[in-house]
């Protein structure tokens, strides 16, 4: 029996960049490998812990601005420790996903295996497409995640 | 020579956004007071400008993403208002119902996420989590609750896309509401819980006397539109709003600070709600408020997160009547045609009055627009509650004051991204 994992990709399908774990995720769809369900959501925490639920292994992807060159891969195993929280400061208002991991983590409601692709994103503009280079790191995100899903026991 | 104090916190935690801030004591004189707001709404103003009036509700809606509702019912209350629309009472409730979605999203994050660690001696929600973890689900269940209501009835949660001037862009089915009944008979339990556990915090007596003000209309807690009421006795359309308050730029930041026309500072948000429209919450929230001990009227600022608590109960109790209620319009929008001149319109964002301004030509292009969102509007009663917090207070060591300052401003859910960009808390004493 394969164990259970979810990739899980956030964002916002009308601004831009923002749209790379949406773009993810409708790949990874596509490919429709065993043993792995595929979520598109917003960062709602709730939402986001649901989605998770039961399952031995998640994969979130989003995109990040933390001033690195447009379609740099960041990549965190929060597993077991804290992903850092002003990468994925996506909103001033909401909680973001590190904060959602911790607080997933203190309600012991966290997955054994948390993986975080970051994908440095460039553009946000309303109505713009993905900016060529995060386009090729959404493909990278994309191998990755299936080269993981061989691998795993 | 008395002693001089500096007291820094880099990064203010627990607050909507980020800002700074700042207190100066010499000796046991407090020498300055100030929160430092640098504001991405009057940006929005010049975004607005030569755009079609049609789109205010979607562009303002990016002002904040905790409650972009506020900022599109207020821009199309304005416009709605100016151009002689009648808004179908289906239409009205609907909107009605969205906005309490809203509340219960926003109230549920500031009261379990940012407000209670602070009663309960946590550094942060993750810390309550680990603590009180029965505690945290029910929030997150609240917060999802609200959510769950904007995405049905807004399109989707951060930022909604359905509401247009003139209505919505598609009205829900009754079949699709009802499917919001059950979450909704489920938080409203948590909400009343939530009105149990708050009630047992402990309370520093705290009392502010500054005006409040918020909307009121006959037989409604005012969410969705009203007049604006003052406990100083005011009574006013929102045209007449630009008349009795007025905005000041302080030199020492980029801030506007609103002020009563020679009635000086004011306080909008759940306390002014409370204290002029108590009576008019549903009878569950009234028994719960009572049950809780508040009175008829709550000028306690720490007590606040009580009356968020209550208005959490009204947001559940007031979405499942409207459900109830619910007849389908015959369509989701009724057609508006420009018509040049000034609309004006207000609405009760959870942390308070947001009134909208715009100025419109016959083609419905927009010529000028203002926005005065609620912690603007509160920036000044908070530093006098800081600065008279900081004066009875003077004994504590900087850790401890600056605890207190921290919490103080959380007392009022400043909503800082939509009034300001940054936020350090900096306390000097010198």
């Amino acid at each position: 029996m394969s164990r259970r994992t979810v990739a899980i990709g956030i964002g916002n399908r009308l601004r831009g960049d923002d749209a790379a774990g949406i773009e993810v995720a409708e790949r990874l769809r596509g490919t429709a490998p065993a043993g792995l369900e595929v979520v598109s959501c917003d960062a709602e925490p709730s939402r986001l812990m649901e989605a998770w639920s039961g399952a031995d292994s998640v994969v979130l992807v989003d995109t990040v601005t933390s001033g690195a060159a447009a379609g740099t891969l960041h990549r965190f195993d929060a597993g077991e420790e804290p992903v850092p929280a002003r990468a994925f400061r996506s909103s001033t208002h909401a909680i973001g996903i590190s904060e959602t991991i911790e607080l997933a983590r203190a309600l012991g409601r966290l997955p054994r295996r948390v993986r975080v692709y970051g994908v440095e994103g460039a553009e946000f503009a309303t109505g713009a497409g993905l900016t060529p280079a995060v386009e090729a790191a959404v493909g990278r995100v994309v191998d990755a995640i299936l080269a993981d899903l061989e691998e795993e026991p | 020579m008395a002693e001089r104090r500096t007291i820094r916190t880099d990064y203010l935690a627990r607050v909507e956004g980020e800002g700074a801030m700042s207190v100066r004591l010499a000796g046991e004189q407090v020498e300055e007071v100030e929160l430092r707001i640098f504001e991405p709404p009057r940006f929005f103003e010049a975004f607005l400008r030569g755009r079609s009036f049609l789109e205010a509700p979607d562009i303002t809606a990016r002002i904040c993403g905790i409650c972009p509702v506020a900022y599109q019912i207020s821009a199309v209350n304005a416009l709605e208002s100016l151009c002689g629309a009648e808004i179908p009472e289906p239409i009205r409730l609907l909107r009605r119902l969205l906005y309490c979605g809203e509340w219960i999203e926003s109230h549920a994050l500031h009261v379990y996420m940012l407000h209670a660690p602070d009663f309960l001696g946590f550094e942060s929600a993750i810390e309550l989590a680990r603590a009180a973890p029965a505690a945290v689900e029910r929030g997150l269940a609240l917060k999802r609750t609200g959510n769950d209501v904007m995405v049905l009835v807004g399109g989707r949660e951060i930022h909604p896309i359905n509401v247009r001037v003139g209505g919505f862009y598609r009205a829900p089915s009754r079949h699709e509401l009802r499917t919001l009944v059950e979450p909704l008979e489920r938080a409203r339990e948590a909400a009343l819980e939530t009105v149990r556990w708050t009630a047992g915090f402990e309370f520093p007596e705290r009392t502010v006397d500054c005006d409040l003000v918020a909307l009121a209309r006959p037989g409604d807690y005012a969410i969705e539109g009203g007049r604006i009421r003052s406990t100083g006795g005011l009574d006013l359309a929102p045209s007449e709003y630009d008349e009795h308050f007025e905005e000041l730029h302080v030199e020492r930041s980029n801030a506007l600070q609103s002020q009563i026309r020679g009635g000086g500072t004011y306080l909008c948000g759940p306390l002014a709600r409370y204290s002029l429209g108590s009576e008019l919450l549903a009878p569950a929230a009234r028994e719960a408020a009572a049950e809780a001990g508040l009175g008829p009227t709550c000028r306690d600022p720490f007590r606040s997160i009580v009356v968020r608590s209550v208005e959490l109960v009204h947001a559940c109790d007031e979405a499942l009547r409207l459900i109830d209620a619910y007849e389908e319009p015959d369509a989701p929008a009724v057609p508006v045609e420009p018509i040049a001149g000034t609309g004006y319109g207000v609405s009760e964002a959870p942390r308070g009055l947001l009134y909208h301004r715009y100025r419109i030509d016959g083609e419905g292009t927009i010529l000028e627009a203002k926005i005065v969102p609620p912690t603007s509007q509160n920036q000044l009663a908070i530093e006098d509650d800081l600065r008279d917090v900081v004066a009875r207070n003077v004994q504590l060591d900087d850790d401890a004051l600056r605890g207190l300052c921290e919490q103080t401003i959380r007392n009022y859910d400043p909503c800082i991204s939509c009034a300001t960009h940054f936020l350090a808390l900096e306390v000097e004493r010198r």
